[in-house]
């Protein structure tokens, strides 16, 4: 399958969008692939596929132990291109993998955003790689089709117009300060900040970092076009191991459910 | 020689998420406002003289000359500076400018917690919170570092994260620092990171190779053949060798940490065994395997176990304006244990690495040639992990 204009698009067309991260190979990518398709089946509407890194510095302990896992499980790019070709054979919604400069760059850009767009990715999250610097990738995503998927952070003020200008995709509102995980509360004014995006581009926001209750992710997801759960599952995935497609499931469910009808 | 965005040729760059974004760009227009302020300039030379001890002596290695029997050397003692280090030289710059920012508090990593020590000290001396991150290995083998911090009033963060070494303590302060920007500067330590870092650290360095050459003409009359340095990240070899970048007749030398040797996977030479990557914030050679995860490297030297080198000596190797050669823990021990019975200097184990070169390079060198190796620390902090190498029982 070969990437489709769009289809990242098709993520929001179903009330506001649930975006749920997995990290490839943790524990190993037979699970991944269950996690995945139950995540799927319970209304997750774009898939966020981590493909793990050795120092992975925009994270917090949670998705810092599942790199640290997959590593050790022996997961490697190679190995998560053929686990997506597979994987595309039935799951249908977008795909985006969030990685790091690094990997991307050493494996060869081009060769790595060719071989995205053949098995049917859609797009490419990388957190270290910010406005300044994205004539690294982004003109390659471009060539093949994917979506170069633009950060703005709570510190961006008078960036955030420049950056949604130029955005493609959804747009990765960061909704606290620090690494990724869990929180209590989320102080920052995300509603302002989405304000100014909807200014200056029509392309869908989707709030990440720190959301993991039914609760956070309506407060949120009332403020833009959905939410991304990243530490909140892959926690499950700690907890339950090869078990954990089931307990993913009903935790997407409920997440999706609190948001579907906003 | 830095380009627009902070490239040296093709590396550099501010490869960092978007929440720091604003900040190093407040650090950049801090820094271009306050570098060639007269009264800034003048209240950090005045701590550079008075507090630091600058300028810091440029000494013949009588006894090492005449032993090697070649060059004449002369040894840049970075190691008399307070704390004992070139580290201070860019933690009293970076402390100055986060003060002037109207910041209050200071975070930084440590590797062999010299850059630690630097930081806490000027944290102290300004009244600044200071939280220091440090490997759990490295707080092991300089477990009196970790103590002089505290006792200096500094907070230490054992990093338990990857390999527990530098590289972690550098990314647990990238942490830090994204979820802290407001009242905080990460005082970075070496001629690395986000651009404008390793710019800001190679300008309060350069001061080493300013004095070089000024002592030098005094002594001499001349300049150097060559500059030797120890490098990991690489701020005391760039601060050895930025002025004489443009002085073509000086060979500058960087020594790199091979720990077991360069044939090894035990081994930190990041120009020898690595290649291109983006980490840590910018484009730059990294130790890392074929799918771009980075290495766990080694060396004896906390100080140079980093898996990168800074930016501008990825340049420097490049265009081949320096060179950049691979030395082993063995080479670099008798070295140390050479300095400290022939001249009475025990350096740190990181500056024995350039010691251990020129040791190879002097005795085939003319008799009036000069060779200037800069001695970038004390070695007290690794009298007992020598000990230990060398099979006694002594621990810290």
């Amino acid at each position: 399958m070969t990437n489709q204009p769009n289809r990242i698009a098709s993520a929001f067309e179903n009330g506001k969008a649930f975006v749920a991260f997995i990290t490839c190979g943790d524990p190993d990518l037979e699970t991944t692939g269950k996690v995945v398709r139950e995540a799927v089946k319970n209304g997750a509407d774009l898939i966020e596929l981590g493909i793990p890194f050795s120092d992975p510095t925009a994270e917090g302990p949670v998705i810092q132990g599942a790199n640290i896992r997959a590593l050790k499980g022996g997961v490697t790019t190679d190995k998560i291109f053929d686990f997506v070709r597979e994987l595309r054979k039935d799951v249908t919604i977008p795909m985006v993998f969030m990685t790091y400069a690094n990997v991307v760059f050493s494996y060869g850009t081009e060769k790595f955003v060719k071989i995205c767009s053949e098995i049917g990715i859609d797009g490419l999250i990388l957190p270290d790689v910010p406005y300044e610097e994205k004539a690294d990738f982004q003109p390659t995503c471009k060539k093949y089709g994917l979506s170069l998927i633009s950060m703005i952070a709570p510190t961006s003020h008078d960036r955030i117009a420049m950056i949604a200008k130029e955005a493609e995709g959804f747009l990765y509102i960061v909704s606290s300060l620090g690494v990724t995980g869990e929180r209590q509360s989320i102080t920052t004014d995300v509603g302002a900040i989405v304000d100014v995006v909807k200014k200056n581009t029509d392309i869908p926001c989707a709030i990440g970092f720190g959301i993991s209750t039914p609760d956070q992710a309506r407060t949120m997801a009332q403020k833009a076009d959905g939410v991304i759960v990243g530490s909140a599952i892959v926690k499950r995935l700690d907890q339950y191991g090869k078990d954990a497609s089931g307990p993913v499931g009903a935790y997407v469910k409920s997440m999706k459910d609190a948001i579907k009808d906003l | 020689m830095t380009n627009p965005r902070g490239r040296f040729g093709i590396h550099g760059g501010q490869y960092i998420p978007e929440t720091l974004m604003n900040a190093v760009i407040e650090l950049e227009a801090a820094y271009d406002h306050y570098k060639d302020d007269p009264e800034f300039n003048a209240e950090l030379n005045d701590l550079f003289a008075n507090y630091a001890g600058r300028p810091s002596l440029l000494y013949e290695a009588k006894h090492m000359t005449e032993d090697l029997g070649g060059a004449k050397i002369y040894l840049k003692r970075e190691d008399l500076n307070h704390t004992g280090a070139h580290k201070i030289n860019n933690v009293l710059g970076q402390a100055l400018l986060a003060k002037k920012m109207g910041k209050t508090r200071l975070i930084a990593e440590t590797g062999a917690g010299q850059h630690g020590v630097a930081t806490a000290t000027v944290a102290a001396l300004l009244g600044m919170e200071c939280v220091v991150f440090m490997g759990i290995e490295d707080t092991k083998r300089q477990a009196l570092n970790v103590y002089r911090m505290k006792l200096l009033g500094a907070d230490v963060v054992p990093v338990t994260s990857g390999t527990g070494t530098l590289k972690d303590a550098v990314s647990e302060a990238m942490r830090e620092w994204t979820s802290r920007i407001a009242d905080t500067h990460y005082c970075l330590g070496s001629v690395m990171g986000p651009h404008p870092f390793p710019t800001i650290v190679r300008d309060f360095q350069a001061v080493i190779s300013k004095e070089i050459k000024e002592q030098l003409m005094e002594k001499e009359g001349r300049l150097p053949d060559a500059v030797i340095a120890c490098v990991g990240g690489g701020s005391n070899a760039i601060g050895s060798f930025y002025n004489f970048i443009d002085d073509p007749s000086v060979k500058l030398i960087g020594c790199e940490a091979a720990g077991r040797g360069i044939d090894t996977f035990e081994t930190a030479a990041t120009i020898n065994t690595g290649r291109l990557g983006i980490f840590h914030g910018m484009k730059s050679y990294f130790c890392q395997d074929k799918y771009g995860q980075i290495a766990p490297v080694y060396s004896i030297s906390a100080g140079l176990d980093y898996p990168g080198i800074g930016p501008e000596h990825a340049h420097l190797h490049d265009i081949g304006r320096a060179e950049y050669v691979p030395v082993t823990d063995e080479e670099a021990v008798q070295a140390f244990e050479y300095l400290s019975r022939i001249e009475g200097i025990i350096p740190a184990i990181e500056s024995a690495h350039a010691v251990a070169y020129a040791m190879k390079i002097a005795p085939k060198m003319d008799k009036d040639q000069i060779i200037v190796i800069t001695i970038s620390g004390r070695g007290d902090k690794d009298v007992a992990a020598i000990a230990r190498y060398r099979g006694e029982d002594l621990y810290d």
